[in-house]
């Protein structure tokens, strides 16, 4: 197969894939006035959804929302096009409330189409990619230099930013059946695999997988739970006010499965690629499919099966929790024995999908190759899972790569700024074995990362960046101001313990005051909120519900705020503990040989990176702290 | 980068006073070839834990420089886990320090204070609170310091802090697992059973706390301030427990008033005496001045000996000086039981009735003689059980004697607290992680389970040199 080469014009940076990661990557780069080129298998298949029709979640929707306030595109993209919208556990504190939107799938799509067709400096082009060029530095370190495409086209270029998702050498199965295609029957990627492994990398084969879509005039609703959306909603992007995005919302529907489809389910498990050994992948333990979670929850008669939309223009609906590999044959019996869908009819069936990923401790924290300058991945290659993470690790892959060609320092968020360093530093950090999902629990500084403050939290970045506008920012700044202000005016403000200040906190149930006190602790009381205070505030000045918010959750959760500060102040010090990067671990004979092993070849940029490794104890960390503190000295004195 | 933990070091690893025998310790890779340069080159085909005798040799001069016993071990059956040679030699500073020069002379490097230690916790030898209680045994200043830092280094303290940190990460885990899962896994009941095991682990905190006051005394002494009217017998008293067949260990200055301390050890514990023999009635000005300082002085103490003269009647000063100690340990000395009683132990009995009522601190009153000696081992008895009564004498109890340890306990107290304050103000159960998170690091710190550069300078910096 020898396809003659040609040369193609030079860009600054190529970005290998149009999914969520190759979508926020590409507008990046291109945003920040790059020259960039975006490859895909299919122009028709940008941003596509190929599983779950929604964007958000738990955690998830703080990820979107981050990835908004730093300049990214999903938030607002999700806005023109959801269909349903909801806050999930809106019953649990602030930390854990999480957006969750249903998307128009069809539309998603069409509508981040135009976004990257009409972004100056990006070019689209469909092609496989089939070959990273870099050449060897004097160092012997690579430094890239270009991509081939199928055909021989040669685009050289300062920096790649691989974003290739599932296709790499991809396999869909269910039952017997094995199709070798990416997901939705789209072409696979075959070449490029090979060309990673040459230049030096290390891949793992991950595994994940998607339920059946059902014509929607095959269920029976009435057997069901209706889901509906929030009214009014609240945008995913902090440029949306929720009137701007205000529309008509379908509704989702829940049922369960029963002992019945367990007994199919367990009846059949031999013929199921997962288990029967033919699938090689890990899958995410996180997002199982409904055998795994048969097998695993043998006491639970019962799961819980949502019925979503695909989209306005389509009938077809997707049931979320029945992610599965089972042949066709028996997943139609396993969804007939379920209420509601006694005679549903399948439009695509479930199956799981293998595919090649890099082993994600090769890269930086700013998502660059350790070894190969300019090589940057993001998304599924990295061995994550879902849009929202795809998304996240993109931008962040593409600011990094604009820079790089701009020649400035990396721009890495630390655990204590957002999920999207929660979900990075973990990706490059632990050696994740199955498709990293996010989650609420991987968090340590949740009550400040709170996707109700996101903007507050990374807005600053993303300006400093150049993703924010002017404009955007301003009104930022505006905001913050005013929650201050308000704030201050709270905390100042002190209310008599006269006759109809009792009067009226008797009226609303809440105890009576008798000395002076402050707004603010009235407001801190559990029953109390900044609402029911308004007849005894009159000087009170109109504000924006999303600075009312904030104000709020600041009083309310003070104390529980300051003490989630003081960890992160704590985190802080190991953090900012730089471990040189010619160190030799090999030579420190106190550490364990495992940990020397691990900090050898993960070469964590400092010491709070280091303790999060696998395999390094807290013990081997005061023995480098230790050491550390010597070799300072040492240098110290010589000077 | 240069290595600094992989040289060979060598100090004096005992007391430089004129005792019999003193140590002079090498440890690293190259302390065979060291000690063969002093001692001989046959060192280095010694079988390792065996003892040679023979001479220690200026390796410069070849001038022999002390008759000595040298013990080789090889690593990693050593302190250090490096190879290690310790030559005892002629105690006496001199001799002991020409020993070291000649070490030194033959390529080791002189150790920082603390470095054998470091060296041992580097190597894994032991952990930061095994380290701890190393620096700990070095300072003990008496039989039961010294059990209580053999206890901790066998890691008592930290198999009862381990468990109680294990089931606060349970807790976090469950915590954590619900919110990812809400489908298969509830809060249901989960309130409850937090505040239960939250109630459990105060109270063994709170435990551990209370045996740090133990820890303190045991590591400084109890604070034992003799009191009473003059000529009442303190000083002999005091002359009488400080006597020949007791050992005085120092003299150190009060910590925090001019008083002098007299330290004393008896039954395997220490006394700090403190001595208020000072005030005398000369006139009303200066009593007063010595009434305020007897005070000050029962305010910090952890003991009181109340003496009074068993040869004369009560009197109104005896009842002021008694009610003043109100709420301490008193321990009632009616003295002069040589002389003929004229008050009894009856009477004494009743003017403390009448002065400070049934109050439990004040003990039963103990006729004692200070110029016979008569009662002093019943009031050593007394002391003994006073303070160490079953809490110490048990050998299953840890003791707390670090005040890094206990200050941490006492933060992870507090967070606890706060854990169970969340529960109460009704707070959704992901708040509980915040100080539950808290409290697990706290007590990590004491494991060594949570990296901390700070605390890790502090234990080293506490050791002297040769340790």
């Amino acid at each position: 197969m020898n396809v003659p080469e040609y040369l193609c014009e030079s860009y600054d940076v190529a970005v290998i894939g149009a999914g969520h990661a190759g979508c926020e990557a590409a507008l990046a780069c291109a945003r920040l006035g790059c020259e960039t080129i975006v490859f895909m298998v299919s122009a028709d298949t940008i941003a596509l959804m190929p599983c779950n029709p929604n964007i958000g979640g738990t955690s998830k929707g703080h990820l979107v929302r981050e990835l908004d306030a730093l300049g990214g595109e999903m938030g607002r993209n999700i806005d023109k096009t959801y269909i349903q919208s909801k806050m999930l556990n809106i019953s649990k504190g602030p930390a854990v409330h999480s957006l969750r939107a249903q998307a128009d799938k069809q539309r998603y799509t069409a509508s981040m189409r135009k976004v990257m067709e009409n972004q100056d400096h990006l070019t689209l082009k469909q092609a496989e990619v089939a070959e990273l060029l870099w050449e060897e530095r004097p160092d012997g370190t690579k430094q890239v230099t270009g991509v081939k495409i199928a055909s021989g086209g040669i685009y050289p270029c300062k920096a790649v930013v691989l974003c290739s998702g599932v296709y790499l050498n991809a396999r869909c199965i269910y039952g017997e059946v094995s199709q070798y295609t990416g997901p939705n029957g789209l072409p696979r990627a075959t070449m490029l695999t090979d060309s990673l492994v040459r230049a030096g990398l290390e891949v793992l084969r991950f595994k994940t997988g998607t339920p059946a879509r059902i014509d929607g005039r095959t269920i029976d609703y009435s057997a069901m739970t209706v889901q509906l959306g929030d009214e009014p909603v609240v945008p995913f992007s902090f440029e949306n006010r929720a009137e701007d995005i205000a529309r008509e919302q379908v509704p989702c529907y829940l049922t369960y499965t029963n002992e019945n489809t367990h007994e199919i389910i367990r009846s059949n498990i031999d013929r199921s690629p997962l288990f029967s050994g033919d699938i090689k992948g890990t899958g995410p333990r996180y997002c199982p499919s409904i055998e795994d979670k048969v097998v695993r929850f043998p006491e639970k008669d019962r799961h819980q099966v949502f019925i979503e939309p695909e989209g306005e223009y389509t009938n077809e609906m997707y049931l979320s929790g029945l992610s599965s590999s089972l042949p066709e044959e028996v997943q139609i019996r396993m969804y007939r024995s379920i209420r509601g869908l006694e005679n549903a009819k399948i439009v695509r069936n479930a199956y799981a999908i293998e595919y090649d990923c890099l082993k994600a401790t090769q890269l930086k924290p700013s998502l660059e190759c350790k070894f190969i300058h300019g090589f940057f991945s993001a998304g599924q290659s990295n061995g994550s899972s879902g849009y929202e993470e795809a998304a996240a690790q993109g931008l962040i892959a593409g600011i990094n790569a604009a820079r790089l060609v701009l020649g400035k320092e990396p721009v890495v968020i630390d655990r204590s700024q957002g999920y999207i360093g929660v979900l990075i530093d973990d990706l490059v950090t632990k050696e994740t074995r199955e498709p990293y999902r996010m989650m609420t629990s991987r968090s340590e500084y949740r009550l400040l990362l709170r996707q109700d403050n996101a903007d507050l939290r990374l807005t600053e970045i993303g300006h400093e960046v150049g993703l924010i506008s002017e404009e955007r920012y301003r009104k930022f700044l505006e905001k913050k101001q005013s929650i201050a202000e308000e704030l201050r005016r709270l905390n100042e403000t002190i209310l008599g313990a006269s006759e109809n200040v009792c009067e009226y906190l008797h009226s609303i149930d809440t105890a009576i005051i008798h000395t002076g006190t402050s707004l603010a602790e009235l407001i801190r009381r559990p029953e109390m909120t900044y609402e029911l205070l308004a007849p005894l505030d009159p000087e009170r000045k109109p504000l924006d519900t999303d600075v009312i918010e904030q104000v709020e959750i600041e009083i309310k959760y003070e104390g529980y705020i300051e003490r989630q500060k003081l960890q992160v102040e704590h985190f802080k010090k190991l953090e900012r503990r730089r471990l040189p990067e010619d160190l030799d671990y090999t030579a420190i004979p106190s550490l364990r040989l495992e940990a020397r092993q691990k900090l050898q070849q993960l070469r964590p940029a400092n010491v709070g990176q280091a303790s999060r490794i696998s395999g390094v104890s807290p013990a081997d960390i005061s023995v480098l702290l230790v050491w550390l503190a010597n070799v300072s000295r040492e240098t110290s004195e010589e000077l | 980068m240069k290595l600094t933990e992989n040289d060979t070091i060598a100090a004096i690893a005992t007391a430089l006073s004129p005792s019999g025998i003193g140590i002079v310790r090498i440890s690293g890779p190259e302390a065979f070839a060291v000690a063969g340069r002093v001692f001989g080159d046959e060192v280095t085909r010694f079988e390792s834990h065996t003892v040679h005798y023979g001479f220690v040799r200026d390796p410069e001069t070849g001038r022999t420089v002390d008759e000595v016993l040298m013990l080789v071990m090889k690593a990693p059956r050593t302190y250090t886990r490096e190879d290690t040679v310790e030559i005892d030699c002629h105690g006496g500073v001199l001799v002991t320090k020409r020993v070291l020069e000649a070490v030194l002379a033959a390529g080791a490097r002189l150790a920082e204070p603390g470095e054998f230690t470091r060296r041992a916790y580097i190597n894994g030898r032991i952990d930061l609170s095994q380290a701890e209680a190393v620096a700990g045994i070095i300072s003990a200043k008496n039989d039961l310091a010294l059990r209580n830092s053999v206890r901790q280094l066998r890691g008592r303290e930290r198999e009862e802090i381990m468990r109680i940190r294990g089931e606060i990460l349970r807790e976090i885990a469950q915590i954590e697992a619900t919110l990812d899962d809400p489908e298969h896994l509830s809060f249901d009941g989960f309130d409850e059973v937090v505040t239960t095991q939250t109630e459990a682990q105060l109270r063994s905190i709170r435990k551990l706390i209370e045996t740090a006051e133990d820890g303190r005394r045991i590591r400084e002494g109890i604070r034992t301030v003799i009191v009473g009217r003059p000529n009442v017998g303190k000083s002999s008293l005091l002359n009488a427990l400080l006597g020949e067949d007791r050992a005085i260990v120092t003299e150190i200055a009060g910590t925090t008033r001019d008083t002098l301390t007299e330290e004393v050890r008896m039954r395997g514990i220490t006394l700090l005496l403190v001595d208020t023999a000072g005030i005398r009635t000369t006139d009303d000005a200066v009593e007063r001045i010595g009434v305020e300082r007897a005070r000050r002085a029962v305010e910090e103490a952890d003991l009181i000996l109340w003496v009074v003269d068993g040869s004369e009647p009560l009197s109104e000063d005896d009842c002021d000086i008694l009610a003043a100690c109100a709420g301490k340990p008193v321990i009632p000395l009616l003295n002069k039981s040589d002389l003929a009683a004229v008050t009894d132990e009856t009477a004494l009995r009743s003017m403390i009735s009448q002065t400070v009522g049934e109050q439990g601190s004040v003990g039963e009153p103990l006729a004692v003689s200070a110029k016979t000696e008569d009662g002093l081992t019943a009031l050593e008895e007394r002391i003994t059980s006073l303070f160490f009564s079953e809490r110490i004498a048990a050998d299953d109890e840890c003791v707390i004697t670090s005040e890094r340890h206990r200050s941490a306990l006492v933060s992870a107290e507090e967070s606890l607290r706060k854990v169970r304050e969340s529960i109460a103000t009704g707070m959704p159960e992901d708040f509980y992680t915040i100080d539950l998170t808290a409290a697990y690091e706290t007590l990590g710190t004491i494991l060594g389970e949570e990296p901390d550069e700070d605390v890790i300078n502090m234990i080293f910096s506490e050791f002297c040199l040769g340790k």
